[in-house]
This record gives C-alpha cells, sequence and structure tokens, in this order.
C-alpha cells in the first residue's frame, strides 16, 4: 500500500487566473481525492441588495464576473423585468442577443487560449486571443467598456448599435469564423494536442447527470441541455441546434466549445439579418418589484439562475446567484480522481472554471 | 542589475476581483499589447518576480495569501494594485467581506485606475513602476544592500 501525500493545489498557481484551492490526495502520482476549498474571491456582492436600489444593482450584477460581466447583467435585469411585469421592446431583445453571443465569442476563445496555454503551447494561446481582440473591440464600438459593458438596464438597453455598427459586427464576425478554422483543425486533429486530450477527465452520462453538470461540460457527455432553447431574449426566434459530443472526455469539451464559436457566429448573423427597425430600445420602469422570479440563462460555462425577490420597495429583499462553475465543481473532483498529478493543471482548466462567479 | 530594468518580471495574484483587470493584464502579454517586447514576462513564481500586479479590493481570507506572496518576491519590488477595486475597493467597498483596497493589506506604489483596467494603462503603471524599480535598488546599493549595476 503506497503512502498517500496530500498536495496544495492553489491559490497562487501558474495556470490559474484566479484563486481556487485543492488539496490533492496523492498515491505515487496518482490522485485519488481532491478536496477543493473556495471563498478567496467571496466578497458578498448579493447583500449589497440592501444599500443599494434596483437600479443601482444592475452595475454590481455585471460584476460578478468580468468575463460574463454581460449576461450576469441581462440576467439580473430579465429576473426585474419578470418580476415588474415588462416586456421590453423587441429591438432590445435583438440587441441583448447580440451582444450575448458576442460575450460568449470571447469568454469560449479567452478558455481555448488558457487550456492552449496549459498544455504549453503557447503559440495557440497567442492565436486564440489574437482573434479574441477583434470580438472585444466591436464590443468597445458598441458599449464603450471592453469587458465590463454596463448597457443593460432594468426595461432595456441604453444604447443602440447603428446600421453601419451592426453591418462591421457582422463583417468581424464572419472573419472570426474564418480565422477559427486553423485554430479549430489544430485543436481537434493535432496528433500532440489529441494526446493531451482524449481519455483525459472522464465524465460519463449518467455521472454528468448524477453530479449536475451544466454547459459545455454536461453537453460534452452526450446530454443536450442549452438554455438559449428556452427562448430568453430573441433566442426564440433563432434557429440552432444543441451541441453535443458523446466523447465523455477533454477532447469533447475541446469540441463542443469550438462548435459553439461557429454557431455563435451563425447566430450573430441570424440576429443582424432579422433584427427589427425601431427607434425604441428601453421602457422607463415605472413603481418598484414586488413579487419574486427566478430567472435561468445559459452563460458560456453553462446554466447560470437569478432569483430576485422584491418588496415593493426600491431595494429588493433578496437576490440571490447561482453560478455554472458551482455545479461543476463536483464533476470537477470527480474527474480529478485516478488522474495522473500531472493533469490536474488541464482537468482543472477543461471545466472552464470561473471562481469569480462561483464565489461573488 | 541593468537585467532587472530592461526586463521586469511580472507576478499576478487575483486578491478578490471580478476577473475583468486579471484577463485585462493577460490580455497585455497578447500579439495586440504584447510587453513581451519589452522584456516583461508574467511569472507563476513569487521568487521570481519584481513587479506584483494585484487586482481585486481583498477579502478576508485572501489577505494572509497577499501578504505572503508579497513576503515571497526578493527586494527590491514593486507593487501594482491595477484596478478600481485594487485602489480603494471600488463597487464592492460597502461588502461585509471586502478590505477595501490592496494598500490595507501590503504597501502599494502605484495605483492604476479602471474598471476594468484598459491594457493601456496597465502597461503605463508598470512602466512607471520600473523607475520606481531603478529607485528602490539604487537605495538599497547606497545602503550596502545590493549589488551595484553591472556586478
Amino acid at each position: 500500500m503506497p503512502k498517500k501525500t496530500v498536495i496544495p493545489f492553489g491559490p497562487q498557481h501558474p495556470v490559474l487566473p484566479e484563486p481556487i484551492h485543492l488539496d490533492l490526495v496523492l498515491e505515487d502520482e496518482t490522485v485519488v481525492d481532491a478536496i477543493p476549498s473556495i471563498g478567496f474571491i467571496h466578497r458578498g456582492l448579493e447583500s449589497l441588495v440592501e444599500k443599494k436600489d434596483f437600479n443601482e444593482m444592475v452595475y454590481v450584477a455585471e460584476r460578478i464576473c468580468g468575463i460574463c460581466s454581460f449576461m450576469h447583467g441581462m440576467g439580473y435585469c430579465e429576473a426585474v423585468e419578470h418580476v415588474m411585469d415588462i416586456d421590453i421592446p423587441d429591438r432590445a431583445k435583438y440587441l441583448r442577443t447580440i451582444w450575448c453571443e458576442f460575450s460568449r465569442l470571447h469568454s469560449h476563445l479567452l478558455w481555448l487560449g488558457l487550456l492552449a496555454d496549459g498544455f504549453g503551447f503557447e503559440a495557440l494561446f497567442n492565436e486564440c486571443w489574437r482573434i479574441r481582440e477583434q470580438v472585444l473591440d466591436m464590443v468597445e464600438m458598441t458599449t464603450g467598456g471592453r469587458l465590463i459593458a454596463s448597457v443593460n438596464r432594468v426595461g432595456g438597453v441604453l444604447k443602440d448599435i447603428t446600421p453601419d455598427m451592426l453591418k462591421q459586427m457582422k463583417a468581424v464576425a464572419e472573419n472570426v469564423g474564418r480565422e477559427l478554422v486553423p485554430v479549430a483543425d489544430t485543436f481537434l486533429n493535432d496528433y500532440s494536442v489529441k494526446s493531451r486530450l482524449c481519455g483525459s477527465g472522464i465524465l460519463s452520462k449518467e455521472d454528468a447527470i448524477a453530479l449536475g453538470a451544466c454547459g459545455p461540460m454536461m453537453r460534452a457527455s452526450g446530454i443536450a441541455v442549452d438554455h438559449r432553447k428556452s427562448g430568453y431574449a430573441a433566442y426564440g426566434n433563432i434557429d440552432f441546434d444543441v451541441i453535443t459530443s458523446n466523447d465523455c472526455d477533454g477532447y469533447g469539451r475541446v469540441y463542443v466549445r469550438i462548435q459553439e464559436l461557429f454557431q455563435s457566429v451563425e447566430i450573430v448573423r441570424q440576429a443582424i439579418d432579422k433584427i427589427p427597425d425601431s427607434e425604441e430600445i428601453m421602457i422607463k420602469p415605472k413603481g418598484n418589484p414586488k413579487g419574486e422570479y427566478l430567472m435561468r440563462l445559459e452563460q458560456p460555462r453553462g446554466e447560470a439562475f437569478y432569483y430576485v425577490k422584491g418588496n415593493g420597495s426600491k431595494n429588493l429583499d433578496r437576490f440571490r446567484v447561482r453560478t455554472p462553475t458551482f455545479g461543476n465543481l463536483a464533476p470537477l473532483v470527480h474527474t480529478l480522481k485516478g488522474a495522473p498529478f500531472a493533469d490536474v493543471p488541464l482537468l482543472v482548466l477543461t471545466i472552464d472554471p470561473c471562481v469569480s462567479c462561483t464565489e461573488r | 542589475m541593468k537585467s532587472f530594468h530592461k526586463s521586469p518580471w511580472l507576478l499576478h495574484y487575483d486578491a478578490s476581483s471580478c476577473n475583468g483587470c486579471d484577463i485585462e493584464v493577460l490580455a497585455c502579454t497578447m500579439p495586440r499589447y504584447d510587453v513581451e517586447r519589452f522584456g516583461i514576462i508574467n511569472t507563476g513564481n513569487p521568487m521570481h518576480a519584481d513587479i506584483f500586479c494585484v487586482t481585486g479590493g481583498v477579502n478576508e481570507q485572501n489577505a494572509p495569501v497577499v501578504k505572503q506572496i508579497y513576503d515571497q518576491i526578493p527586494e527590491p519590488k514593486v507593487v501594482v494594485a491595477v484596478g478600481t477595486c485594487a485602489c480603494t475597493g471600488g463597487v464592492f467597498k460597502e461588502c461585509y467581506n471586502i478590505l477595501g483596497g490592496v494598500d490595507k493589506v501590503i504597501p502599494v506604489d502605484i495605483y492604476v485606475p479602471g474598471c476594468a483596467a484598459r491594457p493601456e494603462s496597465i502597461i503605463d503603471g508598470v512602466v512607471k513602476a520600473l523607475a520606481l524599480y531603478q529607485e528602490k535598488h539604487d537605495k538599497m546599493v547606497k545602503e550596502g544592500r545590493g549589488l551595484p549595476e553591472g556586478e
């Protein structure tokens, strides 16, 4: 019986842009158990609802996480809109959809880069981030911020996108699609990349359901769950298929995310073609929210919940967020068991961890 | 010691930020901004680092980690607080768990504002940190604690 050793992983670690701590129990080179401890980025921002009114909370909700910032703001706004029974203008719905897909593009590209860095492929890392800059440029052009867009308001969006900008956004999205082809080819067909990804971090279909995985992690285990299909914002009018893979391993997760990038380009194209011409992009909310609502939406990392409860005053009673990485932590611990020690950074990356979201 | 001035190594740590500034710090090393052409390298080891970029408002659990990393960086060192949260606590200032600014935990030399701080301003902050680094180094030499330049 080999002796067990405990190796601490994190909170400060070269592959992690954010702090998370894992206690890895090793037998020789094999991980037999992993005990995650979180809380390094816990800010307690949900409690800010007591101090800030429901309009100001949009800014706080956007800062849950800098990567999917737009979708956090939108999730909160949609939840409050449902409570207040506001039907936002159609154009605003389409604008939200376009920005959502741009966030997805930049988030997935960021992750692909970090993954390439995780297995030591620096050139691929740089290439992914080079493509990502074009996406950020479009976000900056239309909203004014590279990461924190701050265009969502309860009742719609603050800024409109002019027809010229829409044309440019479409061109950039199509260009991203073109430039992605060789990158996708390297990720999916390169011998060295495949030897690193195939068969690592296996999560079977049954385990994925039992452990409550979400997002690309769930879809890579062959389960077609995508909350965009529930038709929030303008997704109901857009034609797309849920991408799944039956590989159940790291390769499957890369495959799903790469196909989603191409899908996002297609959704942006469709949304820009279908966007209705109108001046109206915002309805000013009247009164204060009273009642409760649970909003679910599909973030780049998976399904996120936004629960709001209003009591009729300008401050909400409760705001609760459950983010995708939290759901994926249990599957992560499961995939780590039995993995070689050298694979740990890679496996941590394959769930696309966003610790800021998880701990809020 | 010229080599330090020409090639400062940078350590980045997320002390309870929203991730936005962290991504921008990483974006600095990417082809668009490419700070590596100035010799700035993003390292993961505190013992190799010269400049410490901290983002976020530091919470109770993270404070000892930040302190520990700071202690591990060899002298001379420059601390750059990246982003509004790292400067003052920002939007999270009123949160129960946030100490409010990196300077509550470790001494900070350069403050880079912005939410999220733009790569240009982060690079500007790091360049300012270089001058300070030289100053600190010269002071150490004067006190007989470091090697003079060229040795």
